[in-house]
């Protein structure tokens, strides 16, 4: 078992390590410089002694070897370099910007699943055969629809054809109605079409026939036998989930104008501020690796097929 | 008096795409209370379908057209699921067929033991935990307290059973359900499983519908028959009746198809040749335990074949008859030990030498539906081991391929199909076709007739011994099923758990076996009260 | 000629090669809904001036923001463009990115999936933690890396996303070719004398590749929902291409006034991902 753990946290931190070598050259070596482009502006009038002066002071004209080691040591320690163009730390920017954008994700997470659960559980109870097709279409539909572009329509009709939410002022709760809503649906999309098709195969299980043949009705055998066993193995998809839930708050709070790590990530971009954007990159990197490594550890401790011993100590 | 079940004129159709099939087509018996029926049949007969429509579990897509189904005089047969969960379980139940998918796998074996009292509603928490462990210690699954907290993976396949069959017989129903309950089971498991049964249902006077293809279980353990074909019933009667005296030409195809030790051994000719096509000494093998000491599935196995006869590898599940195959094979390197294939051994050659070699003997699989690329036509799979030698010009390989599917008698015009669109029996046959199309010495069998239907087996053993005659081959033969190998075997070594404790001709070795476990395996092998018909009834063609 | 009676095995129609006319009265209703949709963008792309009088980029003076009517059937924009002309010639920005972007996972991603699963050991280590650390990244923000790398621009667009789908092809196709290698009709190719090279193209490639072409029509409809994106961002082709996330995200201007803006495009691609999704599910539904 601790073979297992072992080889496994090592594994994460491979993939890790590749991450931030990967981000770091194709962020902060390959791209045009970032000072640059600031401070090389004619606007600015600065003489290149004054250019190399600026470069010396943010370490850019050091070796490559040496600058890698750098950010590797100054990542380690909690300091993700200074953004270039807002001229304050990254970890700074971060700590502001990233509570509004967790705030929504898991806002948005929770709403997913209960969409997904309802959709999975009125699909499976309901009698009628038109009504059980409609519901396990929708996952295909939810996941084809572009996120900004429901964003927008949900405004279009909620608030401008109804008048239900306010676009001028809106209060706090009602700020996050939409963008919820919004992040909510593309998201329950992958997750309900994984926990339908699970549990339509654990419905094709021998054990449920013995079931059903105790006398078990067709609720009963959904919650005490399906369930489990079909939810099992949707947590293998929550580290991808994870990812989805981020790019998504990322485009909603562009439609909204929110600010969190959305508006953040897109004057990054425009402005080619790597550090910023190289941050984001790893600390996400550095959750999606996590949570996977949770749900791995984790899996053996809720299938008592693959751990007893786990389960026991 | 009224019947405990009572079928009468039950048609039954699935529906497919827009056009309804008929499985069943008006079948009529009767089950008397205590009493034991045999459903018997071979795939497609309706078998299974019948007993799910007594449970009311047929699939979604199943109909009863019409005919009635009575229980104590109450037709269920169209009654809404919410009416018969009342009586599942408590009136009527089941022993399904596979008990190592029949257990919810995250559940404890004593909370789905306690489930079926839940539903119904017998008693409070305490009553029906003393129950479940009264319940576990009469099918022997002690010590009780232990096993109720055990999972399903923790348990063997029997030990499984016996827990379906604990929940089976918890509320004293008046009739069970089994359904092929021991296809899935080793044939020493298997008796005690049936013993077990047989047991529980006299002591609480419950009657069984038994569904099974096997007639030698059926022969053993029932009271009446129904021999089932496509849906049609072919006879019925009182099972010593039905056996000694067959009515229908269907049940005496099935009764002389069926492989039994009662049977005459087919005269076998003594082989001409004095020399060893194959030979293996000492062979071991080890498997890698992570963190542990190696596993020993293999441990000095040595046995010589004669050229041109038959030698059968015999054993259960655990064995070691499939790690044996596979080194003969040369798909495993043997940590120990020599394998000798006309004159060559096989554990000194490597890479090409190997692929070359392989050319001499080849391998038939147990699943002609695994076996088969499913992509591939008829054509391309028997012609595709020709393509890896020496190259031959198209128009020659097209003749061979041609004479290998006349050899194992299928038509030309199936050349072009997929093995999709074949039965179990004809891809057997494209697969022993593109076994020989390389004309080997040695042909391995891996329990090459297990899968299929009596009738069907017995078409392939005779066509296996039809090639064996006209082309000199040797067979290695494994399975683990003793009456089919005494039909074809000539030579015999007997596998438990990885040790050879039986071996030597047949007849030595089936009459007057060196091991208890022999003498436990042969015992245990159902149909012993099965009369022998004089002579087969129809001739078969190959 | 023999006489099985096993019918387990067969199904009556499987066997039998069906003819076109077959097929087709045999495609689902909404299978062939999906295939019409993609044939007639494919045709907006190759050939928009058969669907439309109007010009893509120039617009009408005086007849701005008009709401859909019979001249224009989905109204005009801010300075007076027809928006369903804008749709039809914006088709072929999509359309093209997809076709790269799937082309560039498709090739990269399968050569990656097929090497690291033909190949136990370090090969399949290297390959498969490099596709690991791609997926840890989520696939907008790798996106956005590349475009930072390389530029915006509808063709930087179209690489940025393949290289999300690159670590997705190779995924699936290691796991396609471990399944194929682990079956016994693949050890039964080998016994017979089979060479590596014989067994990966006579079974492992052909069984495989089905349910990697199911991934491909999945990915060109993810890959166009992904191109709109960052088309909307203003990361693609920059003003007045007509590419349909450009449409939506300047319709968004108009909200209160001219709801058709934003609400045309965004169907169009909707139905076009859709399609993509139903298609994909046909195939993988042909898979061995």
């Amino acid at each position: 078992m601790t073979r297992y753990l072992l080889g496994r946290v090592g594994q994460a931190l491979v993939v890790l390590a590749i991450t931030f070598t990967a981000a770091f050259l194709l962020l902060q070596v390959l791209p045009g410089d970032a000072i640059m482009i600031k401070f090389m502006s004619p606007e600015m009038a600065l003489t290149p002694a004054q250019i190399a002066e600026i470069r010396a002071s943010y370490g850019a004209d050091l070796p490559l070897w040496q600058r890698y080691l750098t950010t590797v040591g100054n990542f380690l320690t909690g300091n993700f370099g200074y953004s270039i163009q807002a001229g304050v730390p990254v970890s700074q920017q971060l700590a502001t910007n990233l509570p509004p954008t967790l705030l929504l994700a898991s806002l948005a997470f929770v709403a997913a699943v209960v969409l997904t659960i309802v959709l999975a559980a009125l699909s499976n109870l309901t009698g009628m055969g038109w009504l059980r097709a409609g519901l396990q279409s929708l996952p295909s539909l939810f996941i084809s629809v572009p996120v900004f572009w429901l964003g927008i329509m949900l405004i279009q009709v909620f608030s401008f054809q109804l008048g239900l939410v306010s676009v001028i002022s809106p209060g706090p709760v009602e700020k996050l109605i939409l963008p919820v809503a919004t992040l909510a649906i593309p998201i329950s999309a992958p997750l309900a079409q994984i926990l339908m098709r699970n549990i339509d195969e654990v419905l094709t299980q021998p054990f449920v026939a013995v079931a059903r043949s105790k006398g078990a009705s067709r609720s009963w055998v959904l919650w005490k036998h399906v369930a489990r066993n079909a939810v099992l193995p949707t947590l293998t998809i929550a580290g991808v989930l994870f990812g989805e839930l981020l790019a998504g708050a990322v485009v909603t709070e562009a439609v909204y104008g929110l600010s969190g790590l959305g508006g953040l990530t897109y004057q990054a971009v425009g402005n080619h501020d790597t550090a910023v954007l190289q941050a984001i990159v790893v600390i996400s990197a550095v959750a999606f690796v996590t949570i996977n490594l949770i749900v791995d550890l984790l899996y053996p401790v809720l299938d008592p097929r693959l751990g007893r011993k786990v389960a026991a100590t | 008096m009224t019947s405990l079940l009572d079928i009468d004129d039950l048609a039954i159709a699935y529906k497919t795409g827009d056009h309804e099939q008929r499985v069943v087509h008006g079948v009529s018996f009767k089950v008397e209370p205590g009493e034991v029926v045999a459903l018997v049949g071979e795939s497609g007969s309706g078998k299974t379908t019948t007993a799910q429509a007594v449970l009311g579990l047929l699939a979604a897509n199943g109909r009863v057209e019409r005919g009635a189904i009575r229980l104590n005089g109450t037709d269920v047969s169209r009654w809404s699921q919410k009416r018969f969960d009342a009586i599942r379980g408590s009136v009527v139940s089941l022993i399904p067929q596979d008990p190592g998918s029949s257990l919810n796998p995250v559940r404890t074996i004593g909370a789905q033991l306690a489930e079926v009292m839940q539903i119904h509603k017998r008693g409070d928490r305490k009553t029906i935990e003393a129950r479940v462990l009264d319940l576990l210690t009469r099918v022997g699954l002690t010590p009780a307290e232990m096993r109720a907290k055990q999972y399903p993976h923790e348990l063997s396949g029997g030990m499984k059973q016996r827990v379906l069959i604990a929940i089976a017989v918890a509320l004293n129903p008046a009739l069970i359900v089994a359904d092929e309950p021991t296809s899935a089971l080793d044939v020493t498991v298997q008796r005690r499983i049936l013993d077990l049964i047989d047991e529980l249902r006299r002591e609480n006077g419950t009657a069984v519908l038994l569904v099974t293809h096997d007639l030698g279980v059926a022969a053993d353990r029932a009271d009446r028959l129904v021999v089932l074909q496509g849906g049609r019933i072919q006879e019925q009667g009182p099972v010593k009746e039905v056996l000694a005296s067959p009515r229908s030409a269907y049940t005496r195809r099935l009764l002389s198809d069926a492989p039994s030790l009662a049977k005459a051994r087919p005269e076998r000719p003594t082989p001409s040749a004095v020399d060893f096509a194959i030979e293996v000494q000492g062979l071991t093998q080890d498997f890698p335990v992570a963190g542990g000491a190696p596993f020993r599935a293999l441990d000095g196995v040595s046995f010589k074949v004669r050229r041109g006869t038959t030698h059968a590898i015999v054993g259960e599940s655990g064995s070691g008859k499939t790690t044996a195959v596979r080194s003969v094979v040369g798909f495993l390197k043997p940590t120990a030990g020599r394998i000798v294939i006309d004159g060559v051994d096989l554990t000194t050659l490597k890479g090409e030498a190997l692929r070359r070699f392989r050319k001499h003997i080849q391998l038939v699989y147990q699943n002609p539906y695994g076996s088969l690329d499913p992509k591939q036509t008829v054509q391309k799979i028997i012609e595709e081991p020709l393509l890896n030698f020496e190259p031959i010009a198209a128009a020659d390989r097209a003749r061979k391929v041609r004479d290998m599917m006349r050899r194992v008698g299928l038509p030309e015009s199936f050349l072009d199909r997929h093995p999709r669109a074949l039965s179990g029996g004809q891809r057997q046959r494209v697969a022993i076709a593109r076994a020989l199309v390389l004309d080997p010495r040695v042909l391995v069998l891996d329990e090459a007739v297990s899968a299929l239907d009596v009738t069907v087996q017995a078409q392939i053993l005779a066509l296996l011994d039809e090639l064996q005659k006209a082309l000199g081959l040797t067979y290695l033969f494994v399975s683990h099923d003793l009456a089919v190998v005494q039909q074809i075997s000539d030579t015999v070594s007997v596998m438990h758990k990885g040790r050879q404790v039986d071996g030597g001709p047949i007849d030595k070795v089936f009459v007057r076996p060196d091991s208890d476990y022999t003498r436990e395996l042969i015992d245990a092998i159902p149909g012993r009260t099965m009369p022998v018909l004089a002579s087969p009834a129809i001739s078969l063609q190959g | 000629m023999s006489s099985d009676t096993d019918l387990a095995g067969v199904d009556a129609g499987a066997g039998a090669r069906l003819s076109w006319p077959r097929r087709l009265k045999r495609l689902s209703p909404s299978l062939a809904l999906a295939w019409a949709v993609v044939a007639i963008v494919l045709l907006w792309a190759a050939l928009p001036q058969l669907f439309t009088g109007y010009s893509g980029t120039e617009g009408v003076p005086g007849e701005q923001l008009q709401a859909p009517s019979a001249e224009h059937v989905l109204g005009t924009d801010g300075l007076g463009r027809d928006v369903y002309a804008r749709i039809v010639y914006g088709a072929r920005y999509s359309l093209a990115g997809a076709f790269v972007a799937v082309t560039v996972g498709l090739l990269i991603g399968t050569l990656l999936g097929l090497v690291a699963g033909s190949r136990d050991g370090w090969a399949d280590a290297v390959i498969m933690r490099l596709v690991d650390s791609l997926l840890a990244v989520p696939s907008l923000l790798l996106s956005l890396s590349i475009i930072v790398l390389l530029g915006f621009g509808t063709i930087n667009v179209a690489i940025a996303v393949g290289a999300v789908a690159v670590a997705r092809f190779a995924r699936l196709a290691r796991s396609e070719v471990m399944r194929v290698r682990r079956s016994e009709y693949v050890e039964a190719a080998f016994g017979s004398g089979g060479t590596f090279r014989s067994v990966l193209f006579r079974h492992i490639l052909p069984n495989s590749l089905t349910s990697v072409i199911a991934l491909a029509a999945l990915q060109f409809g993810s890959a166009i929902l992904s191109i709109s994106t960052l088309g909307f961002l203003g990361y693609g082709a920059p003003p007045p291409t007509p590419e349909w996330g450009l449409l939506i995200a300047e319709g968004r201007n108009y909200l209160s006034r001219a709801w058709w803006l934003t609400a045309a495009p965004g169907f169009v691609v909707v139905l076009v991902v859709l399609s993509a999704d139903r298609i994909s599910k046909a195939i993988q539904k042909t898979a061995p």
